[in-house]
């Protein structure tokens, strides 16, 4: 039977198994909106196409399975492209359908075109604009299988309107195989060998793991590896939840906000294991002083992460997962060795730094209420078993060092691109993807305006998203970067004229909460938490307050400006 | 140093803009780009040279590599290799420099394609090094228009 392009997309999403899409119409997309009601897909109208993108890498990052939104040409395309970028740098999958004018019309400057195409090709992992009907459905299978396999990140697929109108024969393809597209999944038997042998001669062995551990499904291995060897774990931003934070091996995030331990294990460290993680400058720091006495191993499924900023010794070309179980294999192998014994007094230095530097924040004599408190009381409220989204700045860093991730997947924060605006769209994403589960979302009084048109959202669909506002009445964190190397120069970081976040909060029919006393916090958490509603709790915490430790762009990871 | 890349790659509409696009915004230069279709329906061949340390020049091909509808990646550089590009040269040719450039012409092996009273357009094959040394050869006479298509290179089918 002949299908329509529109029918074809839908019945191709149901195909990938898809079972919710965020998006936003327009003339472009309309056949594909008229067609809609006919499938089982539940579409989330959101208010921005920003948070379309967002809310289905949250899906994402939350399940593991690809995000899909759907929108409209022109603006609707453009809208996206900070969302596109997002999950391109913290290789999220996402799945986005633009619509697109006539095919007959490209290239005229009609209404509403763009070239989203050209526009998206550097943010996306890949792209397409599809001109035949006949094409559709195998674009449609590579979108998913691109976005997914590898390293994984956004695909854009292009559909003009006499696209989703024509007709063809549907028969969605079984299987694909690309010439130019084959990911390595495995790795190299000879190098694995060498890393064991690496880690069996190391006095100082050190973890460095990232977001490519969550995204290959191997925190658990990893968990299981450090254990078992006696390998204490840093992690990056992206790496939160991989292993647990309460763990005794657990050193803490490394980086210009890193923990004092971690960096310090970077620093004394003589093999670094690094895993699914990219040497970032944000974690790096300087990179001729990063890890300098280290053997690097490094583990990556994308090979030009390795050796791209830091030279190493060992590269693994695979997936995490395979890598590690193959490293398990192999030091399992080796004999002779207690593995507790041998890292026993390497194990005693780290803990001894962490005990001496623990994250920590002074309890003020002004009576305000202190941001790192409201995380730890979140993280108590719930036991650390809650999804975590985060907003950008000092919040962002409040949550990533007071709260312990216990999982994989329970940490949701844009790392690579930084994108104010992430978390709640993000959050709305995860609560779909995550009906059960408490979502909270960590936002600054900046931040939370750049999306916030997404209460809508959350209402219209009773999804009980909590954010919890840590409100300094500042873009705090380019205001600590004024204060200590702009000579307080605070131009441009007030946000004394903030929205009454509580009407705010009423206005769109959710719940609202003022918080301005220390002694008022677990209360009033321990009731939005118990919510079923969305809610927002403005939390008016300490003006000044700072992110420590602090490592100065471009200074060494030892250069840390502590509490 | 000087790398020739020889790139295979997908014949669809943004090839050319991925590789390109790769290119400048990670700011590795492209000294020359050659683009021409194969043999193979749907498959066209690139040429670029381009220079940089074995850092960046490894970033570059690993790079290339990850371009979905990039196939294969060749550095000419590590094997033995025939290069060769093509040039056509117009330059000021009056009746007393005529024959010195003439002279040049044959040295070089190149052909005069076309003439006038007072120019000459001359074609040239040749590797990276012949053009330039014939280009500053002829510089005094006065080049007028100069056309250069970009390095084409295959490996040698011995290695020795
Ligand atoms: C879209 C976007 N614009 C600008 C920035 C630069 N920036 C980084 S942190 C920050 C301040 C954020 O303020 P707020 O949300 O109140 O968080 P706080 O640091 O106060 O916790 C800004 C402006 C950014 N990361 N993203
Ligand atoms: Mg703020």
């Amino acid at each position: 039977m002949e299908l329509t392009g529109a029918q074809i997309l839908l019945e191709s999403l149901k195909q990938e198994g898809v079972k919710h899409i965020f998006g936003f119409p327009g003339g472009a997309v309309i056949d594909i909106y008229d067609e809609l009601p006919k499938h089982q897909i539940e579409h989330f109208l959101v208010r921005h196409e920003q948070g379309a993108v967002h809310a289905a890498d949250g899906y994402a990052r939350s399940t593991g399975k690809v995000g899909v939104c759907l929108v409209t040409s022109g603006p609707g395309a453009t809208n996206t492209v900070t969302g596109i970028a997002t999950a391109y740098m913290d290789s999220i999958p996402v799945v986005i359908f633009t619509g697109q004018v006539p095919t007959a019309l490209i290239g005229n400057d009609a209404f509403q075109e763009v070239d989203i195409v050209g526009i998206t090709r550097p943010c996306t992992k890949h792209n397409y604009l599809v001109k035949d009907v006949r094409d559709l459905a195998r674009t449609i299978k590579e979108a998913f299988y691109i976005a997914s396999t590898g390293r994984p990140g956004p695909v854009l697929v292009d559909l003009p309107k006499d696209v989703m109108q024509a007709r063809t024969e549907f028969k969605y393809p079984k299987t694909i195989s690309l010439r130019s597209y084959n990911p390595n999944y495995t790795p190299n038997k000879k190098q694995v060998k060498k890393a064991a042998r690496l880690i069996s001669k190391a006095e100082k062995p050190l973890i460095y793991s990232g977001g490519g551990v969550i995204s290959s499904h191997a925190g658990e291995i990893m968990t299981r590896l450090a254990r078992r060897f006696s390998l204490p774990v840093t992690s990056t931003l992206m790496g939160l939840g991989a292993f647990p934070g309460n763990d005794p091996l657990w050193l803490g995030m490394l980086g210009m906000h890193g923990t004092y331990a971690a960096n310090m294990a970077v620093n004394n460290s003589d093999v670094l294991i690094s895993m699914g993680a990219r040497f970032d400058d944000r974690v790096t720091g300087k990179v001729s002083t990063f890890a300098p006495r280290a053997r690097i191993i490094h583990i990556d499924i994308d090979p030009t992460s390795i050796r791209k900023n830091v030279n190493v010794h060992i590269p693994i070309v695979s997936d995490c997962l395979n890598a590690l179980k193959a490293l398990e294999e192999e030091l399992e192998e080796l004999e002779g060795i207690n593995w507790e014994e041998k890292h026993s007094n390497w194990v005693r230095t780290v803990k001894g730094w962490r005990e001496e530097h623990p994250v920590k924040y002074e309890t003020g004599e002004t009576g305000r209420i202190k941001p790192q408190y409201v995380m730890e009381q979140i993280y108590e409220l719930t036991r650390g078993e809650a999804i975590i989204c985060t907003e950008v700045g000092q919040n962002q860093m409040w949550a990533a060092q007071f709260y312990k991730y216990h999982s994989p997947r329970t940490w949701l924060s844009s790392g690579g691109l930084g994108t104010m605006g992430y978390g709640f769209p993000a959050a709305i994403g995860a609560q779909v993807a995550n009906p059960d589960k408490l979502v909270i979302d960590i936002a600054g009084d900046g931040s939370i305006q750049m999306n916030i048109q997404e209460m809508a959202t959350a209402v219209c669909y009773k999804l009980p998203v909590k954010i919890i506002i840590l409100n300094n009445s500042y873009l705090g964190m380019v205001r600590q970067w004024q204060e200590l190397f702009y000579n307080k120069n605070y131009c441009a970081t007030c946000l004394d004229t903030a929205p009454d976040f509580v009407k705010l909060a009423e206005a769109y029919g959710a719940e609202g909460y003022l918080v301005e006393k220390t002694e008022d916090v677990v209360p009033v958490l321990t009731k939005v938490f118990a919510s079923p509603k969305t809610c927002i709790v403005d939390v008016r915490v300490e003006p000044e307050e700072n992110v420590y430790p602090m490592v100065p762009a471009g200074a060494s990871l030892t250069e840390m400006l502590l509490v | 140093m000087r790398h020739v890349l020889s790139v295979l790659v997908e014949n669809e509409p943004g090839v050319l803009s991925r590789v390109a696009g790769l290119f400048s915004g990670r700011g590795f230069n492209i000294d020359s780009l050659n683009v021409g279709p194969t043999l193979e329906k749907g498959v066209s061949l690139m040429t670029i040279s381009t220079h940089g340390d074995e850092q960046i020049i490894e970033q570059i091909i690993k790079q290339l590599r990850k371009v979905i509808t990039v196939i294969k990646v060749v550095d000419l550089s590590d094997a033995k290799a025939v290069e060769r590009e093509m040039v056509l040269i117009k330059l000021n040719a009056t009746d007393s420099s005529r024959a010195e450039i003439l002279r040049i012409v044959d040295i070089f092996r190149c052909k005069v394609v076309d003439v006038s009273t007072d120019e000459l357009t001359l074609e040239v094959t040749g590797d990276h090094g012949k053009i330039n040394a014939l280009v500053s050869l002829l510089q005094r006479f006065g080049i007028k228009e100069f056309a250069r298509t970009g390095t084409v290179a295959m490996r040698r089918s011995m290695q020795l």
